[in-house]
Protein backbone atom coordinates (compact mmCIF):
# COMPACT_ATOMS: atom_id res chain seq x y z
CA UNK A 1 0.00 0.00 0.00
CA UNK A 2 1.23 3.47 -0.86
CA UNK A 3 1.85 5.51 2.28
CA UNK A 4 3.20 9.05 1.81
CA UNK A 5 3.16 9.97 5.50
CA UNK A 6 6.52 10.99 6.92
CA UNK A 7 7.80 12.61 10.14
CA UNK A 8 8.01 16.39 9.68
CA UNK A 9 11.81 16.69 9.95
CA UNK A 10 12.37 14.00 7.31
CA UNK A 11 9.91 15.70 4.97
CA UNK A 12 11.56 19.13 5.40
CA UNK A 13 15.06 17.71 4.87
CA UNK A 14 14.25 18.17 1.17
CA UNK A 15 14.43 21.98 1.50
CA UNK A 16 17.86 23.46 0.72
CA UNK A 17 19.44 26.91 0.82
CA UNK A 18 18.60 29.10 -2.17
CA UNK A 19 15.51 27.17 -3.24
CA UNK A 20 12.14 28.54 -4.30
CA UNK A 21 9.33 27.54 -1.94
CA UNK A 22 5.63 28.07 -2.64
CA UNK A 23 3.48 28.44 0.46
CA UNK A 24 -0.30 27.95 0.29
CA UNK A 25 -2.78 30.09 2.19
CA UNK A 26 -4.57 33.40 2.00
CA UNK A 27 -4.23 35.02 5.40
CA UNK A 28 -4.61 32.31 8.05
CA UNK A 29 -6.79 29.80 6.15
CA UNK A 30 -4.52 27.42 4.28
CA UNK A 31 -1.25 28.66 5.75
CA UNK A 32 0.86 25.62 6.80
CA UNK A 33 2.03 27.11 10.11
CA UNK A 34 3.61 23.93 11.49
CA UNK A 35 5.66 23.29 8.34
CA UNK A 36 6.81 26.93 8.39
CA UNK A 37 7.77 26.80 12.09
CA UNK A 38 9.82 23.66 11.44
CA UNK A 39 11.40 25.18 8.34
CA UNK A 40 12.58 28.03 10.56
CA UNK A 41 14.21 25.48 12.93
CA UNK A 42 15.58 23.47 10.00
CA UNK A 43 17.60 26.57 9.03
CA UNK A 44 17.36 26.83 5.23
CA UNK A 45 18.27 30.34 4.12
CA UNK A 46 18.49 32.54 1.06
CA UNK A 47 15.03 31.32 0.09
CA UNK A 48 12.65 32.67 -2.51
CA UNK A 49 9.12 32.42 -1.14
CA UNK A 50 5.95 32.53 -3.22
CA UNK A 51 2.80 33.30 -1.25
CA UNK A 52 -0.29 35.42 -1.85
CA UNK A 53 0.40 37.54 1.24
CA UNK A 54 3.01 37.75 4.01
CA UNK A 55 0.72 36.62 6.86
CA UNK A 56 0.87 39.00 9.83
CA UNK A 57 3.87 39.99 12.00
CA UNK A 58 5.14 37.06 14.06
CA UNK A 59 3.09 34.48 12.16
CA UNK A 60 3.67 32.06 9.29
CA UNK A 61 6.11 33.24 6.63
CA UNK A 62 6.65 36.49 8.53
CA UNK A 63 8.80 34.47 10.99
CA UNK A 64 11.09 33.45 8.11
CA UNK A 65 11.22 37.03 6.81
CA UNK A 66 11.99 38.41 10.27
CA UNK A 67 14.75 35.80 10.79
CA UNK A 68 16.48 36.91 7.57
CA UNK A 69 15.96 33.60 5.77
CA UNK A 70 14.27 35.08 2.72
CA UNK A 71 15.98 36.86 -0.16
CA UNK A 72 12.97 37.30 -2.44
CA UNK A 73 9.23 37.29 -1.82
CA UNK A 74 6.82 36.88 -4.74
CA UNK A 75 3.34 37.92 -3.61
CA UNK A 76 0.22 39.87 -4.39
CA UNK A 77 -0.53 41.94 -1.28
CA UNK A 78 1.31 42.60 2.00
CA UNK A 79 -1.39 44.83 3.49
CA UNK A 80 -1.76 42.94 6.79
CA UNK A 81 1.97 42.79 7.48
CA UNK A 82 3.58 46.20 8.20
CA UNK A 83 6.82 44.41 9.20
CA UNK A 84 7.15 42.92 5.72
CA UNK A 85 6.29 46.26 4.08
CA UNK A 86 8.98 47.97 6.18
CA UNK A 87 11.56 45.28 5.23
CA UNK A 88 10.62 45.75 1.57
CA UNK A 89 11.01 49.54 1.83
CA UNK A 90 14.41 49.14 3.55
CA UNK A 91 15.43 46.75 0.73
CA UNK A 92 16.10 43.93 3.20
CA UNK A 93 14.01 41.67 0.98
CA UNK A 94 13.28 41.86 -2.74
CA UNK A 95 9.55 41.82 -3.31
CA UNK A 96 7.86 41.09 -6.65
CA UNK A 97 4.18 42.00 -6.51
CA UNK A 98 1.68 40.73 -9.08
CA UNK A 99 -2.05 41.20 -9.57
CA UNK A 100 -3.53 38.41 -7.47
CA UNK A 101 -5.24 36.44 -10.23
CA UNK A 102 -2.21 36.80 -12.49
CA UNK A 103 -0.03 35.35 -9.73
CA UNK A 104 -2.51 32.46 -9.42
CA UNK A 105 -2.55 31.95 -13.19
CA UNK A 106 1.28 32.04 -13.49
CA UNK A 107 1.40 29.27 -10.89
CA UNK A 108 -1.42 27.32 -12.54
CA UNK A 109 0.41 27.59 -15.88
CA UNK A 110 3.62 26.33 -14.25
CA UNK A 111 1.71 23.38 -12.86
CA UNK A 112 0.03 22.67 -16.17
CA UNK A 113 3.32 22.47 -18.09
CA UNK A 114 2.85 25.76 -19.93
CA UNK A 115 5.63 28.26 -20.66
CA UNK A 116 3.65 31.41 -19.88
CA UNK A 117 0.39 33.26 -20.23
CA UNK A 118 -0.79 36.33 -22.14
CA UNK A 119 -2.87 38.95 -20.34
CA UNK A 120 -4.05 42.53 -20.72
CA UNK A 121 -4.27 43.17 -16.96
CA UNK A 122 -2.31 46.33 -16.14
CA UNK A 123 -1.56 47.08 -19.78
CA UNK A 124 -2.51 50.77 -19.31
CA UNK A 125 -0.62 51.10 -16.01
CA UNK A 126 2.97 51.36 -14.79
CA UNK A 127 3.09 47.54 -14.88
CA UNK A 128 3.76 47.63 -18.63
CA UNK A 129 7.10 49.38 -18.05
CA UNK A 130 8.57 46.26 -16.44
CA UNK A 131 6.88 43.64 -18.62
CA UNK A 132 7.48 41.99 -21.96
CA UNK A 133 4.79 43.08 -24.43
CA UNK A 134 3.63 40.94 -27.35
CA UNK A 135 0.94 41.23 -29.98
CA UNK A 136 -1.53 38.44 -30.74
CA UNK A 137 -4.40 38.71 -33.23
CA UNK A 138 -4.03 42.48 -33.23
CA UNK A 139 -4.23 42.81 -29.45
CA UNK A 140 -1.41 44.00 -27.25
CA UNK A 141 -0.69 41.72 -24.31
CA UNK A 142 1.71 41.28 -21.43
CA UNK A 143 3.67 38.03 -21.53
CA UNK A 144 3.91 36.55 -18.05
CA UNK A 145 6.25 33.57 -17.66
CA UNK A 146 4.85 30.55 -15.83
CA UNK A 147 6.04 30.09 -12.27
CA UNK A 148 7.35 26.86 -10.72
CA UNK A 149 9.06 26.05 -7.44
CA UNK A 150 11.38 23.47 -5.95
CA UNK A 151 9.09 22.91 -2.98
CA UNK A 152 5.43 23.57 -2.10
CA UNK A 153 4.25 23.66 1.51
CA UNK A 154 0.52 22.99 1.72
CA UNK A 155 -2.11 22.74 4.47
CA UNK A 156 -5.06 20.38 3.94
CA UNK A 157 -8.12 19.62 6.04
CA UNK A 158 -7.85 15.94 5.16
CA UNK A 159 -5.52 13.63 3.26
CA UNK A 160 -5.57 9.95 2.55
CA UNK A 161 -2.32 8.00 2.64
CA UNK A 162 -1.81 8.14 -1.12
CA UNK A 163 -2.04 11.94 -1.09
CA UNK A 164 -5.58 12.82 -2.18
CA UNK A 165 -6.44 16.12 -0.52
CA UNK A 166 -9.52 17.93 0.72
CA UNK A 167 -9.38 21.62 1.65
CA UNK A 168 -11.79 23.46 3.93
CA UNK A 169 -13.84 26.49 2.83
CA UNK A 170 -11.70 29.56 2.04
CA UNK A 171 -8.53 27.61 2.93
CA UNK A 172 -8.34 26.19 -0.61
CA UNK A 173 -7.17 29.44 -2.33
CA UNK A 174 -3.65 28.96 -3.82
CA UNK A 175 -3.00 25.48 -2.38
CA UNK A 176 -4.05 23.17 -5.25
CA UNK A 177 -2.35 25.47 -7.79
CA UNK A 178 0.93 25.50 -5.88
CA UNK A 179 0.82 21.75 -5.33
CA UNK A 180 0.65 21.38 -9.12
CA UNK A 181 3.60 23.71 -9.69
CA UNK A 182 6.37 22.36 -7.42
CA UNK A 183 8.89 19.56 -7.89
CA UNK A 184 8.31 18.33 -4.35
CA UNK A 185 5.07 18.83 -2.47
CA UNK A 186 4.92 18.57 1.32
CA UNK A 187 1.45 18.57 2.87
CA UNK A 188 0.43 18.96 6.50
CA UNK A 189 -3.02 17.47 7.08
CA UNK A 190 -5.40 17.96 9.99
CA UNK A 191 -6.73 14.45 9.44
CA UNK A 192 -5.05 11.51 7.71
CA UNK A 193 -7.50 8.81 6.65
CA UNK A 194 -7.00 5.36 5.10
CA UNK A 195 -6.76 5.27 1.31
CA UNK A 196 -10.18 4.58 -0.12
CA UNK A 197 -12.15 6.43 2.51
CA UNK A 198 -12.39 9.78 0.68
CA UNK A 199 -15.23 10.19 -1.81
CA UNK A 200 -13.48 10.41 -5.23
CA UNK A 201 -16.01 13.09 -6.25
CA UNK A 202 -15.00 15.17 -3.24
CA UNK A 203 -11.21 15.09 -3.74
CA UNK A 204 -9.96 18.65 -4.41
CA UNK A 205 -6.42 17.65 -5.43
CA UNK A 206 -5.45 14.19 -6.70
CA UNK A 207 -2.61 12.40 -4.96
CA UNK A 208 -0.40 12.46 -8.08
CA UNK A 209 0.68 15.97 -7.02
CA UNK A 210 1.60 15.07 -3.43
CA UNK A 211 4.96 13.65 -2.29
CA UNK A 212 4.89 13.76 1.51
CA UNK A 213 2.14 14.02 4.12
CA UNK A 214 2.76 15.17 7.68
CA UNK A 215 -0.06 14.44 10.13
CA UNK A 216 -0.86 17.41 12.39
CA UNK A 217 -1.23 16.23 15.96
CA UNK A 218 -2.76 19.43 17.25
CA UNK A 219 -3.52 22.87 15.93
CA UNK A 220 -1.51 25.70 17.50
CA UNK A 221 -3.24 29.04 18.24
CA UNK A 222 -1.98 30.44 14.90
CA UNK A 223 -4.56 28.26 13.15
CA UNK A 224 -7.41 29.58 15.25
CA UNK A 225 -9.63 32.63 15.13
CA UNK A 226 -7.44 35.76 15.41
CA UNK A 227 -8.82 38.17 18.04
CA UNK A 228 -7.64 41.20 16.05
CA UNK A 229 -10.09 40.33 13.26
CA UNK A 230 -13.12 39.63 15.43
CA UNK A 231 -15.75 42.31 15.09
CA UNK B 1 -25.07 57.48 10.44
CA UNK B 2 -21.37 58.11 9.79
CA UNK B 3 -20.23 59.27 6.34
CA UNK B 4 -18.94 55.79 5.60
CA UNK B 5 -22.28 54.20 6.52
CA UNK B 6 -24.11 56.79 4.43
CA UNK B 7 -21.99 55.93 1.39
CA UNK B 8 -22.46 52.18 1.93
CA UNK B 9 -26.23 52.54 2.35
CA UNK B 10 -26.51 54.51 -0.90
CA UNK B 11 -24.20 52.08 -2.72
CA UNK B 12 -26.39 49.14 -1.66
CA UNK B 13 -29.25 50.61 -3.74
CA UNK B 14 -27.23 50.02 -6.93
CA UNK B 15 -27.36 46.25 -6.45
CA UNK B 16 -30.06 44.15 -8.13
CA UNK B 17 -31.20 40.63 -7.31
CA UNK B 18 -29.27 37.92 -9.11
CA UNK B 19 -26.14 40.01 -9.56
CA UNK B 20 -22.62 38.88 -8.68
CA UNK B 21 -20.84 41.66 -6.81
CA UNK B 22 -17.38 42.08 -5.31
CA UNK B 23 -16.58 44.35 -2.39
CA UNK B 24 -13.19 46.03 -2.03
CA UNK B 25 -11.49 46.82 1.27
CA UNK B 26 -12.96 49.63 3.42
CA UNK B 27 -16.36 51.21 2.81
CA UNK B 28 -17.49 48.48 0.34
CA UNK B 29 -17.35 45.84 3.09
CA UNK B 30 -20.16 47.75 4.89
CA UNK B 31 -22.56 47.38 1.92
CA UNK B 32 -24.04 43.96 2.90
CA UNK B 33 -25.41 45.53 6.08
CA UNK B 34 -27.63 47.76 3.91
CA UNK B 35 -28.80 45.30 1.23
CA UNK B 36 -32.58 44.93 1.54
CA UNK B 37 -33.64 41.35 2.29
CA UNK B 38 -35.53 41.36 -1.02
CA UNK B 39 -32.20 41.78 -2.88
CA UNK B 40 -30.55 38.39 -3.38
CA UNK B 41 -27.08 39.10 -4.71
CA UNK B 42 -24.07 36.78 -4.72
CA UNK B 43 -21.06 38.39 -3.10
CA UNK B 44 -17.81 37.12 -4.58
CA UNK B 45 -14.62 37.19 -2.53
CA UNK B 46 -11.21 36.93 -4.23
CA UNK B 47 -10.03 34.25 -1.81
CA UNK B 48 -12.46 31.74 -3.29
CA UNK B 49 -16.04 32.35 -2.16
CA UNK B 50 -19.22 33.03 -4.09
CA UNK B 51 -22.18 33.65 -1.79
CA UNK B 52 -20.54 35.45 1.10
CA UNK B 53 -22.84 36.83 3.81
CA UNK B 54 -22.38 39.62 6.35
CA UNK B 55 -19.45 39.68 8.78
CA UNK B 56 -19.66 37.37 11.81
CA UNK B 57 -20.96 38.60 15.11
CA UNK B 58 -18.64 37.90 18.00
CA UNK B 59 -18.49 34.21 18.88
CA UNK B 60 -19.63 32.67 15.60
CA UNK B 61 -16.32 32.90 13.70
CA UNK B 62 -15.07 29.98 11.61
CA UNK B 63 -11.25 29.85 11.37
CA UNK B 64 -11.49 28.72 7.73
CA UNK B 65 -13.93 31.36 6.57
CA UNK B 66 -12.62 34.88 5.96
CA UNK B 67 -13.02 37.54 3.29
CA UNK B 68 -10.10 38.93 1.30
CA UNK B 69 -9.44 41.53 4.01
CA UNK B 70 -9.08 38.93 6.79
CA UNK B 71 -12.51 39.49 8.38
CA UNK B 72 -14.56 36.51 9.55
CA UNK B 73 -17.67 36.20 7.41
CA UNK B 74 -20.81 34.12 6.98
CA UNK B 75 -22.31 32.40 3.93
CA UNK B 76 -25.62 32.79 2.15
CA UNK B 77 -27.68 29.97 0.64
CA UNK B 78 -26.19 28.69 -2.60
CA UNK B 79 -22.62 29.54 -1.66
CA UNK B 80 -19.61 27.77 -3.17
CA UNK B 81 -15.84 27.57 -2.65
CA UNK B 82 -13.08 27.35 -5.26
CA UNK B 83 -9.37 28.02 -5.78
CA UNK B 84 -7.76 31.38 -6.60
CA UNK B 85 -7.36 30.72 -10.33
CA UNK B 86 -11.06 29.97 -10.70
CA UNK B 87 -11.90 32.94 -8.48
CA UNK B 88 -10.14 35.26 -10.89
CA UNK B 89 -11.67 33.51 -13.89
CA UNK B 90 -14.99 34.76 -12.49
CA UNK B 91 -13.52 38.27 -12.36
CA UNK B 92 -11.50 38.43 -15.58
CA UNK B 93 -14.07 36.35 -17.46
CA UNK B 94 -16.63 39.10 -16.97
CA UNK B 95 -18.97 37.40 -14.49
CA UNK B 96 -18.78 40.12 -11.83
CA UNK B 97 -21.67 42.54 -12.41
CA UNK B 98 -20.51 45.24 -9.99
CA UNK B 99 -17.13 45.82 -8.38
CA UNK B 100 -17.26 48.31 -5.51
CA UNK B 101 -13.82 49.84 -4.94
CA UNK B 102 -12.24 52.55 -2.82
CA UNK B 103 -10.21 55.32 -4.46
CA UNK B 104 -7.26 57.58 -3.85
CA UNK B 105 -8.13 59.51 -7.04
CA UNK B 106 -10.71 59.27 -9.84
CA UNK B 107 -10.41 61.25 -13.07
CA UNK B 108 -13.10 62.89 -15.18
CA UNK B 109 -12.58 60.12 -17.72
CA UNK B 110 -13.10 57.35 -15.16
CA UNK B 111 -9.44 56.51 -14.58
CA UNK B 112 -8.92 54.98 -11.13
CA UNK B 113 -5.87 55.26 -8.86
CA UNK B 114 -6.19 53.28 -5.67
CA UNK B 115 -3.19 51.04 -5.09
CA UNK B 116 0.05 52.97 -4.71
CA UNK B 117 1.40 56.27 -3.41
CA UNK B 118 4.98 56.17 -4.67
CA UNK B 119 7.43 56.39 -1.78
CA UNK B 120 4.69 55.88 0.80
CA UNK B 121 1.92 53.33 0.51
CA UNK B 122 2.69 50.29 -1.63
CA UNK B 123 1.45 47.09 -0.01
CA UNK B 124 0.62 45.50 -3.36
CA UNK B 125 -1.96 45.29 -6.11
CA UNK B 126 -4.10 42.47 -4.71
CA UNK B 127 -7.15 41.84 -6.88
CA UNK B 128 -7.94 45.51 -7.51
CA UNK B 129 -6.46 45.83 -10.98
CA UNK B 130 -8.36 42.82 -12.32
CA UNK B 131 -11.63 43.94 -10.72
CA UNK B 132 -11.25 47.51 -12.00
CA UNK B 133 -10.41 46.40 -15.51
CA UNK B 134 -12.81 43.47 -15.96
CA UNK B 135 -15.95 43.88 -13.82
CA UNK B 136 -18.98 44.85 -15.92
CA UNK B 137 -19.52 47.95 -13.81
CA UNK B 138 -17.11 49.66 -11.41
CA UNK B 139 -18.59 51.82 -8.67
CA UNK B 140 -16.21 53.83 -6.55
CA UNK B 141 -17.26 54.42 -2.95
CA UNK B 142 -15.08 57.01 -1.29
CA UNK B 143 -14.93 60.12 0.85
CA UNK B 144 -15.35 63.09 -1.49
CA UNK B 145 -12.00 64.61 -0.42
CA UNK B 146 -8.78 63.41 1.19
CA UNK B 147 -8.32 63.64 4.97
CA UNK B 148 -6.69 67.03 4.55
CA UNK B 149 -9.54 68.27 2.39
CA UNK B 150 -8.07 68.00 -1.10
CA UNK B 151 -10.36 66.85 -3.95
CA UNK B 152 -10.11 63.19 -4.98
CA UNK B 153 -12.13 63.72 -8.16
CA UNK B 154 -9.69 65.35 -10.59
CA UNK B 155 -9.37 66.28 -14.26
CA UNK B 156 -6.55 63.72 -14.45
CA UNK B 157 -5.10 61.30 -11.89
CA UNK B 158 -1.69 62.24 -10.54
CA UNK B 159 -0.99 58.83 -8.92
CA UNK B 160 -0.16 55.65 -10.86
CA UNK B 161 -3.35 54.13 -12.30
CA UNK B 162 -5.07 50.94 -11.25
CA UNK B 163 -7.00 50.91 -14.54
CA UNK B 164 -7.88 53.40 -17.24
CA UNK B 165 -11.43 54.57 -17.98
CA UNK B 166 -13.00 51.90 -15.78
CA UNK B 167 -15.18 53.85 -13.30
CA UNK B 168 -18.86 54.25 -14.18
CA UNK B 169 -20.23 55.77 -10.96
CA UNK B 170 -18.77 57.59 -7.94
CA UNK B 171 -20.65 57.54 -4.64
CA UNK B 172 -19.46 59.87 -1.87
CA UNK B 173 -20.99 61.28 1.31
CA UNK B 174 -22.03 64.33 -0.76
CA UNK B 175 -23.15 63.05 -4.14
CA UNK B 176 -23.70 60.30 -6.69
CA UNK B 177 -21.80 61.14 -9.89
CA UNK B 178 -21.85 59.19 -13.17
CA UNK B 179 -18.89 59.06 -15.53
CA UNK B 180 -20.28 59.56 -19.05
CA UNK B 181 -18.72 60.12 -22.47
CA UNK B 182 -19.57 63.82 -21.92
CA UNK B 183 -17.74 63.90 -18.59
CA UNK B 184 -18.93 63.76 -14.99
CA UNK B 185 -22.68 64.18 -14.44
CA UNK B 186 -24.28 64.79 -11.05
CA UNK B 187 -27.05 62.22 -10.48
CA UNK B 188 -27.97 62.75 -6.81
CA UNK B 189 -27.12 65.02 -3.90
CA UNK B 190 -26.93 63.94 -0.28
CA UNK B 191 -29.63 65.41 1.94
CA UNK B 192 -28.63 68.81 3.28
CA UNK B 193 -25.74 69.09 0.85
CA UNK B 194 -25.55 72.19 -1.33
CA UNK B 195 -24.57 71.91 -4.99
CA UNK B 196 -22.00 74.67 -4.46
CA UNK B 197 -20.19 72.53 -1.87
CA UNK B 198 -19.98 69.56 -4.28
CA UNK B 199 -18.65 71.81 -7.04
CA UNK B 200 -16.10 73.36 -4.70
CA UNK B 201 -14.82 69.95 -3.57
CA UNK B 202 -14.74 68.44 -7.07
CA UNK B 203 -11.68 69.49 -9.08
CA UNK B 204 -12.99 68.12 -12.41
CA UNK B 205 -15.79 69.79 -14.42
CA UNK B 206 -19.19 68.56 -13.19
CA UNK B 207 -22.30 68.74 -15.37
CA UNK B 208 -25.53 69.31 -13.56
CA UNK B 209 -28.87 68.47 -15.23
CA UNK B 210 -31.34 71.38 -15.31
CA UNK B 211 -34.07 69.40 -13.53
CA UNK B 212 -34.24 69.10 -9.77
CA UNK B 213 -31.53 66.81 -8.42
CA UNK B 214 -32.85 63.85 -6.38
CA UNK B 215 -31.63 63.55 -2.79
CA UNK B 216 -30.31 60.52 -0.90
Amino acid sequence: MIDKTLPIDQALAAVHDGQTVMVGGFGVPGTPFLLLDHLLKQGARNLTLVKNDANEPGMGISKLLEAGRVRTLIASHLGLNPTAVAMMNRREIDVDLYPQGILAEKIRAGGAGLIGILTDIGIDTMLRESRQLVSLEGREAILEPALRADIALIHAAAADRCGNLVFAKSARNFSPLMAMAADRVIVEAETVVPTGSLDPDGVHLPGAFVDHIVALEKLTPDYGVLPQHVR
Amino acid sequence: MSDKEKIAARAALEVQSGQVINLGIGIPTLIPDYLPSSTQAFIQSENGILGMGPRCRNGSEDRNLIDAGGNYVTLTRGASFFDSALSFAIIRGGRVDISFLGALEVSAGGDLANWIIPGKLAPGIGGGMELAQKARRVIVTTAHTTRDGRPKILPRCTLPLTAKGCVRTIITELAVIDVTPEGLVLRELASETRLAEVRQKTAAPLRCPRKEIPRF
